[in-house]
Formats: C-alpha cells, structure tokens, sequence
C-alpha cells in the first residue's frame, strides 16, 4: 500500500478563512498520484495549476471538495501532526535567533512540547548539530535578518526537519534564489534527504530541479489542475550536478517542457 | 558638514529646536511689546512655573493618576479587544462600526455625562483619559494579529499547533512593534483626556488649575500649565519609546542601515 494516496481530488479554491474564491471555478479536478514511504517526488506544472493547493491538501490544511487523501493508512480529515514544510518565503521569525526558529516546531510537537523546556540544552546541541550539516555553523545566535536568502533556506529546511517528520513538503523553497546557490542548496537538500530518508513533495518551476532531485516527476495540467505525465527518474544517488548535462537528462527535460507547453496552451 | 550627518547631531536636534522655538518666542513677545495678559514671554512663563511650583506639582499628581489609570485600563481592554477583532471575523464584523462611531464623538461632549454619574474628579478624568486612548490600542493590535502571513500560520497548523499556540508562537510576539507605536500614541492622549476632564468638569489637576487661572487673567500661570503639560507627556512618550527598543529592537533594524547611511 502506497504512504499517500491521492484519489481524485476536486477543490474549488477558497482563502484562508474558508470562504470560497471567485465564481467558483476548480483550482484541482481529478487529481490523483500515489506515493511510496521514503519517496521524492516533484510536482511541476505551469503557473496557477493548483501544485501548492495540492500540498495544503496533502498537509490536511485544506480540505477537498471531492475525493480524498490518505496518509500513511489514515484518510486526511485534519491538518497532520508531523509535516515539515518550507516555503519561497523563508517566513523565519524575527524576533526569534536563528537558532530558536530552528526550535519552533519542538515547541509545538509531541513528546519534545513536553520536555523542551526540562532538555532545552540538549535540543539545543541538536538545533546546532543540523544547522552546521546545511553549513550554517556559527550562525544560530544571529537574527535571521543578519542572514543572505540562501542562509535563511537553510535555516528553514532545518526548521522544517528538526523535528523528524515522516514527510517533508516543499513549494518552491529555492524559487527566489540566484542559480548559484540553488544549486548549492539542491545538495544540501539531497544529502538531508539521504539521511533522513522521509517522504518528500516538491513543487518547483524549475525542471531542472525537479530531475536532479526526485524520484518521480508529475506534470500538472493547467488549471483546474490534474496529474497528466508520470516520469521516474532511476539515476542513482547521490546525484551529482554534473549529471544534469548529459545527454540523456537534458532530453528527458525537452521533454517535460513540451508536455508543459502542451498543458499551457490548452488553458 | 558633517556635524549635520552626525550622531552627536541626532541626540541634540530635539533640544536644539526647542531652544531655537523658545527664544522665537521670547524676541517676538519683547520686540513687539506683547502684554503679559495676552502673552507672557518665554522667561516670564519659566519664572512662574518656579513660582506656582507648588501648586503645578500638587496638580500634575492627580493628572498624572487619572492619566496612568485611564491608560492602564485601556491597556488590558484594548489589548485584549484587539486581540478578539484582530483573530475573529465575526467579532470584527460586530465590533468595528460601534467602535469608529463611538470614536469620532467628541470627547468633551461626554465629559458633562459623566460629571451627573460620578461628579467631577478621579473617576471621571480616569474614564474621559481611557476613552481617548482605547482606541489606538485596540486598532493596532488588531491589525497586527490580522496581518499575520499566512505561510507562518500553515507552518505551525500542518504541525498540529492549536491556535493558542499560534496566538503565543507568532501573533503576539509579532504584535509588539505594532502595540509599542500605539502605547506612544496612547499615553500622550490619556493625558488629553484627563486635562480635558479636568478643565470641563473641575474638580483638582492641571486642567483646573488652568480654567481658576484662566478666570483670574493669569496667562503666565496658564502658559506654565501648558509647559508642564506638555513636558509630563513627553516624558511618558519617552519612556515607552525607550521600552520599545528595549522590547521590540529586531523590528527597527533598519534604523541601524539609516543611521550610516549618506556619511
């Protein structure tokens, strides 16, 4: 049985308060995709086409108007406990060290909600630990503001994790980044996700991106957005930037581009 | 001119003008030959807040009290309005119209209504002082927890926070700024409140103090109310201006870029 089970999904798109958007028009029809425990996947697709509804959904944030979703066995009624999730934004506090944003979500969840205060020195040790593996070593006094937007991602994707969920969702963390650096964070990523080895969904614009990182790529349709093109990527890992310019990869990329223009003049 | 661009600049722009004010003030009173009872000069003022020392500082006290009073009150009803309109759609909905209505009456109309319930002193001055300033609090606060972006909220939801948690977490340490800029505001108002309590209703404080003064054509007397008046609050204003670096420092950073900026 696969670890999440999307099962077409239909969602009219509504604002954070619940109240539905517009004349009602669907942001998600049909939306199915399976996913297996410790999987990567990515999710592109052209502008609006419901990817990050699509993960709101998965999280339980938002609920669907048909179809359902199931994690790990359980039909997704509620936001889900443990879901590490990073944005473009990095959303890291102000007022908190970067340290304590790392922190955060051991405030918020069950069994460290209860100890953090009592064992606040040694999630500390572990705060610290994760910031020096995504090379941020030094830096957990400093505000997050005194950070570069490459060093706020990092940060973020420490917050995202240091709490070990069994699923990571990620949309579009790396989109306001300069080339350089997100492909510094690409392996940055990776080796977090070689050791943690949890589940991961991405939603990026970047195609590049996406088959350097996951294990399978879904292409969306325009919206109302739905699943259109499955493609697994089999090289093995860890992958190497180099890689991305082989022959091979570079046509696999022609390729999800064209379904990606197909998907967008279709609109 | 790098005096003008410098620190030592900053710190002393403030009394400088002051002192530039006081002296425009003192030449035209003395060049034109103003009399004392339409307007004393800068030194005659100063020379009778010395002389009525006494009597302003005996006054300022219950002014002071109403003013903190009225202030504190407002504080903990604000705040916690603020709150409730800032997180509840519904209680915005009720809230909102009744609160900019009650807003734009003006204040000394209120005054002689609560002279017939509680007669003029503390309680009426404490109330006029809290219904100046409630406001500002209350809009501030609920405009800080309204504005929380929603990635943050989806970040502490999709780890199971409750929205207490959120409310602790982000929505009131991210209000501070927002609170402190209305705490500046509010406690200067309060202090409006009560000298307009004072001057309408009677009773003691400065505001009284001015309207005996005023009946005995002693402008010197009126001016220095004004002056303590006006010192009092600045004093005040400065001590949450202090509390607000103090508390709030990570959300005036880019004072620090403008402060080196165009050596």
């Amino acid at each position: 049985m696969s670890f999440i089970d999307i099962e077409n999904i239909d969602l009219i798109y509504r604002n954070s308060d619940g109240d539905e958007i517009g004349d009602g028009t669907l942001a998600l029809s049909e939306a199915s995709l399976q996913m297996d425990q410790g999987e990567f996947i990515a999710l592109v697709g052209p502008s609006g086409c419901g990817k990050s509804t699509l993960l709101k959904v998965v999280a339980g944030l938002i609920r669907a108007n048909k179809g359902k979703v199931v994690v790990a066995g359980q039909e997704v009624t509620q936001p889900l406990k443990i879901v590490g999730m990073a944005f473009q934004n990095a959303t890291l506090l102000p007022w908190r060290s970067t340290r304590d944003n790392v922190l955060l979500p051991l405030e918020i969840v069950e069994p460290h909600r209860q100890n953090f205060k009592s064992d606040k020195a040694k999630y500390e040790a572990m705060a610290d630990e994760l910031l020096e593996t995504v090379g941020l070593t030094g830096f957990g006094d400093s505000a997050p503001w005194e950070l570069s937007g490459g060093m706020q991602q990092r940060a973020q994707l420490c917050r995202a994790l240091v709490h070990e969920p069994d699923l990571l969702l990620l949309d579009e963390p790396f989109g306001a980044l300069d080339a350089f650096t997100r492909e510094e964070l690409w392996d940055v990523l990776q080796d977090l996700y070689l050791k943690r080895k949890c589940t991961v969904m991405l939603v990026t614009h970047d195609l590049r991106e996406a088959v350097y990182l996951a294990d399978t790529v879904y292409v969306m349709s325009a919206r109302p957005g739905k699943v259109i093109l499955t493609r697994k990527i089999d090289a093995p890992r860890p992958r190497k930037l180099d890689d991305l310019y082989g022959q091979d990869v570079v046509e696999l990329i022609h390729d999800l581009r064209h379904h990606i223009n197909v998907a967008r003049s279709e609109q | 001119m790098k005096f003008i661009h410098g620190k030592l600049f900053d710190r002393l722009s403030p009394w400088l003008l002051t002192l530039f004010l006081v002296i425009l003030w003192e030449a035209y009173v003395v060049i034109l030959d103003i009399p004392r009872i339409e307007l004393p000069s800068a030194h005659e003022t100063f020379a009778a807040i010395y002389k009525y020392r006494v009597g302003l500082w005996v006054n300022l006290q219950p002014t002071l009290i109403a003013t903190l009073l009225g202030f504190a009150i407002a504080v903990v009803f604000g705040v916690a309005m603020g709150v409730a309109i800032g997180l509840w759609r519904p209680v915005y909905a009720a809230c909102y119209p009744v609160m900019v209505a009650f807003n734009s009456i003006p204040k000394v109309a209120i005054v002689p209504i609560m002279v017939i319930w509680w007669g003029p002193g503390l309680v009426t001055a404490t109330l006029t002082a809290f219904i100046l300033c409630f406001f500002p609090i209350v809009v501030n606060m609920a405009v800080a927890l309204a504005t929380i972006e929603p990635e943050l909220k989806d970040v502490l939801r999709a780890l199971g926070a409750s929205q207490k948690d959120i409310i602790f977490k982000i929505g009131i340490p991210r209000s501070m700024p927002y609170l402190f800029a209305a705490l500046k505001i509010a406690i200067t108002l309060a202090f409006v409140g009560a000298v307009i309590a004072e001057t309408v209703a009677g009773g003691n404080g400065i505001g009284n103090l001015m309207l005996v003064a005023s009946s005995n054509f002693n402008t010197p007397l009126m001016f220095a109310g004004l002056i303590v008046i006006a010192t009092s609050a600045i004093g005040m204003y400065a001590i949450f201006a202090l509390m607000e670096v103090r508390f709030t420092g990570w959300a005036t950073r880019d004072n620090m870029s403008y402060a080196t900026a165009g050596g």
